[in-house]
């Protein structure tokens, strides 16, 4: 355990070093240094605006995550449980899926306007489709012994789907959930780089506009931190549904 | 062809069909959105007028540039990751999270660096991409049977030969992933690029015609470009399957 704090430890002193070396080596019109990027950003975790945008964009990650959530397991749970429809869904899924959604920001501008509902409908688009995916396979990856244990021992169906299917492709359908919120936050993210008025993403098109160099660093700087104790959160929910569960 | 491929083929129709319907009908207004026919049509005029191939062209190189360093660094890298098991695990969190935050805002940095053109967009498209090939690489590793590493060491093969040798190619189904997904980062780091700043490529063009209203030559370049990406996808995709089938099952 020491060992592998130890590791951590370790990877950050050489990860900032890096990151100094390279401001060294190309200037801070390109790579602010480390400790200023960290002061920046500590000040502007002190400004009531900032949070403002915090909250804009929390706001929009948590409705389209939520969306993106019930709208993905729906759907992949449907086609999981119907072989034919989810054989001819999962290579359109697949597509869906793999598109670069960033392609599609003119139509969503043009189909939601300016605002909230387009970085939402940005973040469905590209948590929607991981999500339905791994629901599918996750409920088509059920042992079949289980099933005819669950006919055997005459099971109704919602007993078969509480108590057989649902525990058996929970860890598969939570490792989808951490792909799409993670594809959610970059979605609603890019929602608001193109087409927000507030948020993040506005905060920092506004600076890229502007060259602030050390800003652009310090909001993506605090959008990796959050994005990886999501990820790390979820991760545990994961392990313990894997194991505990 | 198969009953489930006609039952995809029909469902495909159908929702195009409804789209063109309704935008017939102008539920959909033209403002938004022109019907699918028109776009088709309007990707052929600009293919056979040729007036936008020095874009397309750009794009496509930037492209494949940038999936060739991506992939080639990947690898390398993700190898190396997977001989340090100590650097690798507290970084395992930090790579899952990398594609939950665009990192394509950095490009404006990249332009001060290498000016506006080619290069700081090939960059952003190999720095987006290559993150997948590193973790897939190591993935791959990890999936090498035991088996096949001790006949390699029965083999007296040294590490370099049996990386090339043997390794690798029991990995292969992971490194094809790692190369799909790096592909599709890198269009997605070149394409927002563009989108934001770029002298010219199909991103700058679908930029400059949504900022003039000119949903024509915008649906058929968004159309171009959706087309090649699911083409180069889905050779890469079907490349990956056989591959699984091949060397899964152990």
């Amino acid at each position: 355990m020491t060992a592998r704090r130890l590791d951590h430890v370790l990877l950050l002193v050489g990860f900032l070093a890096l990151w100094q070396l390279l401001h060294w080596a190309v200037g801070p019109d390109v790579v602010a240094s480390p400790a200023a990027t960290i002061v920046r950003a500590g000040a502007l975790l002190g400004t009531p605006a900032f949070w403002g945008h915090i909250n804009a964009t929390l706001t929009a990650f948590a409705l389209a995550s939520v969306i993106s959530i019930v709208g993905g397991i729906a759907l992949g749970l449907w086609l999981g449980l119907r072989r034919f429809a989810g054989d001819v869904a999962d290579p359109i899924l697949g597509t869906l899926y793999s598109i670069p959604k960033i392609t599609l920001y003119p139509i969503i501008l043009l189909m939601f306007g300016l605002g909230v509902s387009a970085k939402i409908a940005f973040g469905v688009i590209h948590g929607i489709f991981p999500i339905a995916i791994f629901a599918m396979n996750a409920v088509r990856n059920v042992a079949p012994v289980f099933r005819r244990t669950a006919r055997v021992m005459r099971l109704s169906p919602l007993a078969t789907a509480a108590t057989v299917m649902a525990p058996a492709a929970l860890p598969e359908i939570l490792a989808g959930i951490r792909v799409g919120v993670a594809l959610t936050l970059l979605g609603t993210l890019i929602g608001e780089l193109f087409a927000a008025t507030s948020g993040l993403g506005f905060v920092l098109i506004r600076a890229m506009d502007v060259h602030a160099v050390v800003d652009i660093l310090a909001i993506t700087l605090l959008l990796f931190c959050f994005a990886a104790c999501v990820n790390a959160s979820l991760r545990l929910v994961e392990r313990w549904a894997r194991h505990g569960g | 062809m198969t009953k489930v491929g006609a039952a995809r083929t029909t469902f495909i129709v159908l929702v195009f069909a409804a789209l063109e319907l309704l935008c017939r009908l102008g539920v959909i207004p033209r403002v938004t959105m022109i019907p699918p026919s028109e776009m088709i049509a309007s990707l052929w005029t600009i293919l056979a007028s040729g007036k936008f191939n020095s874009d397309i062209f750009f794009t496509l190189y930037n492209i494949v540039a940038a999936a060739i360093l991506a992939t080639v660094l990947g690898f390398f890298i993700g190898a190396g990751l997977h001989a340090l098991p100590r650097l690798r695990r507290p970084l395992v969190p930090l790579m899952s999270a990398y594609y939950a935050v665009p990192t394509f805002v950095f490009y404006p940095l990249l332009i001060v660096a290498f000016g506006v053109g080619r290069t700081a967009l090939i960059v952003m498209g190999a720095m987006f991409g290559i993150v997948a090939m590193i973790v897939n690489t190591t993935l791959g590793l990890d999936h090498v049977p035991p088996a096949v590493d001790r006949t390699a060491a029965i083999l007296r093969l040294d590490r370099w030969r049996a990386l090339v040798l043997v390794r690798l190619p029991a990995a292969a189904p992971h490194l094809v992933t790692g190369l799909k997904l790096a592909v599709a980062y890198s269009v997605i780091g070149i394409v927002a690029g563009e989108f934001i700043l770029a002298t010219a490529g199909i991103g700058k063009r679908i930029a400059f015609s949504y900022d003039n209203f000119d949903n024509r030559t915008m649906y058929g370049m968004l159309l171009l470009l959706l087309i090649g990406v699911m083409i180069v996808n889905g050779a890469l995709s079907a490349w990956e399957k056989r591959l699984h089938r091949r060397f899964g099952q152990q």
